[in-house]
């Protein structure tokens, strides 16, 4: 067997995530390629949760609707997922509580609950129990799973382990998996992969309002933040979390945001603050399907027009929609440096699927980031916060700075920073600020802004871009094809663009939103595309659906 | 007095004989006392709203960040988080700081962050031409009013002091000297401090002659007493006619937020191995 999907699915409050977490890292151990998808409702107990586990050979970053085994802690998980059930697939259900409609073959009924209380164990270790039968189930050795449950677990480690061991001891194996000699990469959400990534690029300061999916970026950065000395503040209200975050930057501190649609509304009038103080922040905004509250647990790619157009007035930013960790972590980085070399906005498109999904991680393949400091006033003449330059880059000084006045303004101002209204000034200063983001495109022509993935010369490409790349280029390579994914989206690549799409005939658009909001940005550069796909129910594509919708596409 | 030039070469566009002048003189006044003192200037920092207050930057030349309309409080709280050795001053205006922004200086007592906010409240909005604010009195006539509002105004010093506020004062554009003495010990006050400055706008409610016959200064209240200061400030509600007091209502030593909340800044040099050590233990 090449590649493994395991299912896991129950209510909330069953510990679902953990137990899919622990499966993956068991995997990840054996030495495959994980990716986890979870799927839960915006409920605290109750509902239907799962996660599916897929471990494979190779890298991957898509889920399947081919599911081998079936983790079921309760009915309906076999009756929600009985249309993945397919020949070959494995059934592990709790005997107390669902009742199998399928031959004895395929299932493996274990009395969790007979088995929790002999070992006095509390309800919510059913998941332990299943995760130790599963573990003989596909041949594994007790030892790795007990080595995991180690590293995981640090609260009743040993009770766990014991449950484990009945799970094991009561199940029989159903297939062998064997596990590869190859050695087991770091184990990331997309959120804590955007984190480091931050951090990499000089965070000093994380400001944040709770708001799903990029709560887990401020959770993760709370707990660890002490380790890199940073300041992690949750305030009032998003209003508050950027208003905070540009009086961290006049201050010369390294800051970032991080929010939702709904919170990056609030924050609309801080980025134009920004874009008119020429003050860098990076904002990290994780789209779900809206508009207002929509799906907050489910995901979505329909804010890009609205990262693009966030604010009043015309004003140079930065946007980009990392496809998986390792983009996550680069272009955090990069976005922290983009940022202060050019004092500009900058925004990090993610969404649910991204942020967190679990993923490899492979440090090697994220890319070398080069440390690019802001530039800095020589002390010499007179300081002038917005002294005009040929790239509209004016020196930067921060207080406590002797010989020096810093005065930015939110209001139109001359070289100094003091108001004015006069018209002379008022052009030259909205050239300068707009001159930045043709130096920035100029800039970028440094980077890998357009990637293709896939069969690179053949004449049909789909184009994708943020979270569906794992599961474009998936396709793409299945199916013989390009996959052409633009990262950077504005200032927007169209010349790097262009040749990505050298020798395409037939242009395939895919995006989880219902109106094809990149078709809409590349229109703007006199691109079309052939063909849409769009999905819009707030879940990602599974690689089955997604090559089948190209197939009918190609046709 | 030291000689320190803090005049910038931006034209002064309050009408004549607004209240305005009176707290920026006051406060060039205190600056340069603070600066003889031994405060560095470079390490002041003044931020502003939008309205005619927020102007207060532009006229003198220290280090500053004119803010947008009811979020100066935000950007004062980031400025001294970021570098706790900063003095940072943060003016507004009535409509500006209890209106939009009541949430940020709700939110900035209650964490009782080191930063003085001086707010001008002339208890109208002068920039948009005279509309009414949270402090006008009931039936007030604005422009958004003209048959006269029908809310009664909010006691600002009554909801900061519920919110924890640990300095609080009042003064008037009219009483340079007191407002001189108090600014001082708000800025040297540890914590969040607040000054209610009545600044009289000239052109849209004329309070001048109301003030100086109803106000009057305090003397020997006890500054600690939580319940001394409610009564003091509930004696005038902004609203009926009543004795004003002028001076400081509460002063309450008390942690301030940013004591509890910066700790050692490592450097940036082993990011890079802490961020591998992270990586490994996620294996
Ligand atoms: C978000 C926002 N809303 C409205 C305005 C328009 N505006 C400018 S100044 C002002 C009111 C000013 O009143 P106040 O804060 O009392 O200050 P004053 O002008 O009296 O000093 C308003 C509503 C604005 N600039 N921004
Ligand atoms: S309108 Fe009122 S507050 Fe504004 S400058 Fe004139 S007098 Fe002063």
């Amino acid at each position: 067997m090449d590649e493994l999907s395991i299912l896991i699915g129950g209510r909330a409050g069953f510990g679902i995530d953990r137990a899919g977490g622990i499966i993956g890292r068991l995997l990840n151990r054996m030495g495959y390629h994980i990716y986890i998808y979870r799927d839960y409702p915006s409920i605290i107990r109750g509902g239907h949760t799962f996660s599916i586990i897929r471990a494979s050979k190779n890298r991957i970053a898509s889920h399947r609707d081919k599911i081998d085994v079936i983790l079921a802690l309760n009915q309906d998980t076999l009756d929600f997922h009985k249309k993945r059930l397919n020949e070959g697939c494995f059934f592990i259900f709790d005997s107390e509580q669902v009742k199998p409609q399928m031959g004895p073959n395929c299932g493996l009924g274990l009395p969790l609950g007979k088995l929790l209380k002999e070992e006095l164990a509390p309800e919510i270790m059913r998941n332990t129990c299943i995760i130790g039968a599963l573990t003989k189930a596909i041949g594994a050795d007790f030892g790795i799973l007990e080595d995991t449950l180690k590293k995981e677990l640090a609260k009743d480690l040993d009770l766990n382990l014991k449950v484990a061991r009945r799970g094991f001891d009561a199940a029989r194996e159903l297939f062998n998996f064997e596990p590869l000699q190859q050695k087991s990469l770091p184990f990331l959400t997309g959120n804590q992969a955007l984190a480091l990534g931050l951090i990499k690029g000089g965070l000093n300061a994380y400001i944040s309002y709770p708001m799903t999916p990029s709560s887990p970026i401020l959770h993760y950065l709370a707990e660890i933040g002490d380790d890199f000395g940073l300041d992690v503040i949750h305030p009032e209200s998003e209003i508050s979390v950027i208003l905070m975050a540009l009086g961290y930057a006049y201050a010369g501190k390294k800051v970032a945001v991080g929010t939702s649609g709904g919170g990056f509304c609030l924050m609309t009038e801080g980025l134009s603050l920004a874009g008119m103080a020429e003050l860098p922040v990076v904002v990290i905004l994780g789209q779900r399907p809206g508009p207002s509250t929509g799906l907050p647990t489910y995901s979505a790619q329909s804010d890009l027009h609205f990262a693009l157009n966030a604010g009043q007035g015309e004003f140079a930013r930065f946007v980009v929609a990392p496809g998986d960790a390792e983009e996550a972590y680069y272009w955090s980085a990069a976005s922290m440096n983009i940022s202060w070399k050019y004092q500009i906005p900058g925004i990090i498109l993610t969404d649910k699927n991204l942020g967190e999904g679990i993923f490899n991680f492979d440090l090697m393949l994220a890319g070398e980031i080069k440390e690019e400091g802001p530039v800095l006033w020589n002390g010499e003449s007179t300081y002038k916060r917005y002294s005009a330059a040929k790239n509209g880059v004016s020196p930067l000084a921060f207080a406590p700075s002797k010989d020096a006045v810093i005065k930015v303004n939110s209001y139109e101002h001359d070289e100094s920073g003091i108001t004015t209204e006069e018209p002379q000034q008022t052009k030259m200063m909205q050239e300068k600020r707009l001159r930045k983001e043709k130096y920035l495109a100029l800039d970028l022509e440094n980077f890998n802004t357009v990637k293709v993935h896939a069969e690179k010369e053949s004449e049909t490409a789909l184009l994708c871009w943020g979270s569906n790349k794992g599961v474009c280029v998936e396709a793409a390579r299945r199916l013989g094809l390009r996959a052409v994914q633009p990262v950077v989206l504005n200032p927007f690549g169209a010349k790097q663009f262009q040749e990505a799409l050298a020798g395409v005939k037939k242009l395939i658009l895919v995006e989880n939103n219902a109106t094809g909001q990149l078709m809409r940005l590349i229109g703007g550069y006199g691109f079309k595309v052939d063909k849409q796909i769009f999905k819009y129910d707030g879940r990602p594509f599974s690689l089955e659906e997604l090559e089948e919708e190209v197939k009918g596409a190609i046709k | 007095m030291n000689k320190i030039n803090l005049d910038t070469y931006a034209p002064n566009t309050w009408c004549p004989g607004c209240g305005n002048f009176a707290i920026m003189n006051a406060v060039k006044l205190v600056i340069a006392q603070l600066s003889a003192e031994g405060l560095p200037l470079e390490d002041i920092v003044l931020v502003s709203g939008i309205g005619c207050h927020g102007k207060i930057v532009d006229y003198i030349n220290v280090n500053s960040f004119y803010s947008i309309h009811g979020r100066a409080t935000p950007v004062a709280e980031g400025i001294k988080l970021a570098k706790p050795g900063l003095k940072v001053i943060c003016f507004a205006g009535d409509g500006d700081a209890y209106g939009e922004g009541i949430e940020h200086l709700i939110f900035a007592a209650k964490r009782n962050i080191d930063i003085t906010m001086v707010i001008h409240n002339n208890r109208v909005y002068g920039l948009t031409t005279g509309q009414y604010t949270p402090t006008s009195p009931l039936g007030f006539k604005g422009r958004s009013t003209p048959r006269g509002t029908v809310e009664p105004p909010i006691n600002p010093l009554e909801l900061m002091l519920a919110s924890g506020a640990t300095y609080l004062a009042r003064g008037t554009s009219h009483g340079i000297e007191l407002l001189k003495k108090i600014f001082k010990e708000a800025i040297l006050h540890k914590g969040f401090s607040l000054v209610d400055v009545l600044q009289v706008c000239v052109t849209y409610f004329n309070m001048y002659e109301y003030y100086n016959k109803h106000v009057y200064e305090l003397k020997d209240n006890n500054l600690q007493d939580f319940n001394q200061a409610l009564n003091k400030i509930r004696e005038w509600d902004y609203n009926h006619e009543a004795p004003i007091a002028l001076g400081v209502f509460y002063r309450k030593e008390f942690p301030a937020f940013e004591d509890n909340f910066i700790k050692d800044r490592p450097g940036q040099a082993d990011r890079e191995s802490k961020i591998s050590e992270f990586l490994n233990k996620n294996i």
